[in-house]
């Protein structure tokens, strides 16, 4: 048995570690990945402490310091559930392994909103993006659509405009990105904005070939032609492993008090997959330290 | 020494991860810019069936994306 688990292993999960491994609590860090939504940036700017770092270069700092002490990481591997039982938790991962622990820490972050839509998954990498400061040079010459009306989704599309043929904004929305950056795409004379269209499936043989969208008023249905789609539809909360036993906001996002709790004893939560307000990199870390001190408290006052 | 190609560009956080990767474990590679070099880019589409990045080409094995137990696996690292 395990005092304490955490699930999640970016900024959040990483923080509660150091903390955690510093109290000297017999700790278990399970994850996924090292560095969560981190590995998806090169350029951090408001971390303190460095005015300019890349993210897979700031994880590497982050796991040096949590290696530093002697903890069990289990990277790799996904949380499928976590259930109380009597007065512990059981962990249970995908591949079928169970940890028992005293108490848990959730800081399973975000990830991005997938369309769910026929061809999606079977066009991933083969036309279908998630990341467009990656791949957007891979589909230069070429015909794209960015599906979304944000800030990320505009931003794509800026870098797409300077190297695609043609770029197709593709937004159930109204576009909801800052005016500054719609202003700086909106002339762009291979750009057309499709407002208030849903994306129906997703086509192609090899290589994404069209996809298919719908005009969510009037009902009329389009098939543009683009060998790219670039996915900018926001984040969702990964809480499904506590899904049944502590409470989420409207959005799946675990609630918590200003001491990290979600109101189920023992169980702690940090980061972007709570209700806290702002995702932030400073946040998630600050979050996570607050959960592994409170968890320890809890910890201690089991007793035994 | 295996023959080792890494197909990137300079603005993808994984790419980067993997070259960290191999950098940390003293392993030498060739690094193509696909946003610039337009016939790496047709190379890696045809070699990988992929329109992502990064790719790697580790003497003749094909890794997509940064997949480290695979790498770890064909590196023997
Ligand atoms: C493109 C981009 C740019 C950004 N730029 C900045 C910036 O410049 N400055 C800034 O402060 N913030 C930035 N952010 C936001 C910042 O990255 C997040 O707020 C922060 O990473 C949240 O940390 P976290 O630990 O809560 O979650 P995450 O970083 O999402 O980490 C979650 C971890 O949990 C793991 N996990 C998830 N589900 C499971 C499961 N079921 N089982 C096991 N493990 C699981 C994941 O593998 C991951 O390791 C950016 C985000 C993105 C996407």
């Amino acid at each position: 048995m395990y005092d304490l688990i955490i699930i999640g292993g970016g900024p959040a999960g990483l923080t509660a570690a150091v903390y955690a491994a510093r109290k000297l609590i017999k700790t278990l860090l399970i994850s996924q990945d090292l560095g969560g939504q981190v590995n998806e940036t090169l350029r951090i700017e408001n971390y303190m402490g460095y005015q300019f770092v890349e993210g897979p270069e700031l994880i590497e700092k982050f796991n040096k310091q949590v290696t530093q002490y002697p903890l069990e990481q289990k990277v790799g591997s996904k949380v499928s559930s976590v259930s109380r039982l009597d007065c512990h938790f059981e962990v249970k991962t995908e591949s079928g392994e169970t940890f028992q622990s005293k108490a848990v820490i959730l800081a399973t972050g975000k990830r991005s909103r997938s369309l769910n839509v026929p061809g999606e998954a079977e066009y991933r990498g083969k036309g279908v993006s998630y990341c467009a400061i990656c791949d957007a040079p891979v589909f230069t010459g070429m015909k794209v659509a960015v599906i979304g009306g944000g800030n990320s989704a505009l931003e794509a599309s800026y870098d797409l405009i300077k190297m695609a043929e043609h770029v197709y904004i593709v937004s159930l929305t109204p576009l909801t990105g800052d005016p500054i950056t719609i202003n700086r795409i909106k002339d762009a004379r291979n750009l057309t904005i499709l407002l208030e269209h849903q994306v129906e499936k997703i086509e192609g043989d090899k290589f994404v070939e069209a996809v298919h969208i719908k005009n969510i008023k009037t009902g009329e249905r389009k098939r543009l032609e683009v060998a790219g789609i670039f996915v900018e539809i926001g984040l969702v909360p990964n809480s499904e492993p506590v899904k049944e036993i502590a409470a989420l906001n409207q959005w799946g996002e675990v609630k918590v008090s200003t001491t990290c709790e979600t109101g189920v004893p023992g169980l702690f939560a940090a980061g972007d997959v709570t209700d806290t307000p702002e995702k932030q990199i400073v946040i998630a870390a600050g979050e996570g330290a607050k959960a592994a001190l409170q968890a320890d408290r809890y910890i201690r006052n089991l007793g035994g | 020494m295996a023959n080792i190609t890494v197909y990137s560009t300079p603005t993808c956080p994984w790419c980067k991860k993997v070259k960290m990767f191999l950098d940390t474990n003293k392993v030498a590679y060739k690094d193509l810019n696909v946003a610039s070099d337009v016939a790496a880019r047709k190379e890696m589409v045809k070699k990988s069936g992929q329109m992502g990045v990064p790719v790697l080409d580790i003497d003749g094995h094909i890794v997509i994306g940064y997949d480290e137990p695979k790498l770890k696996e064909l590196l023997k690292i």
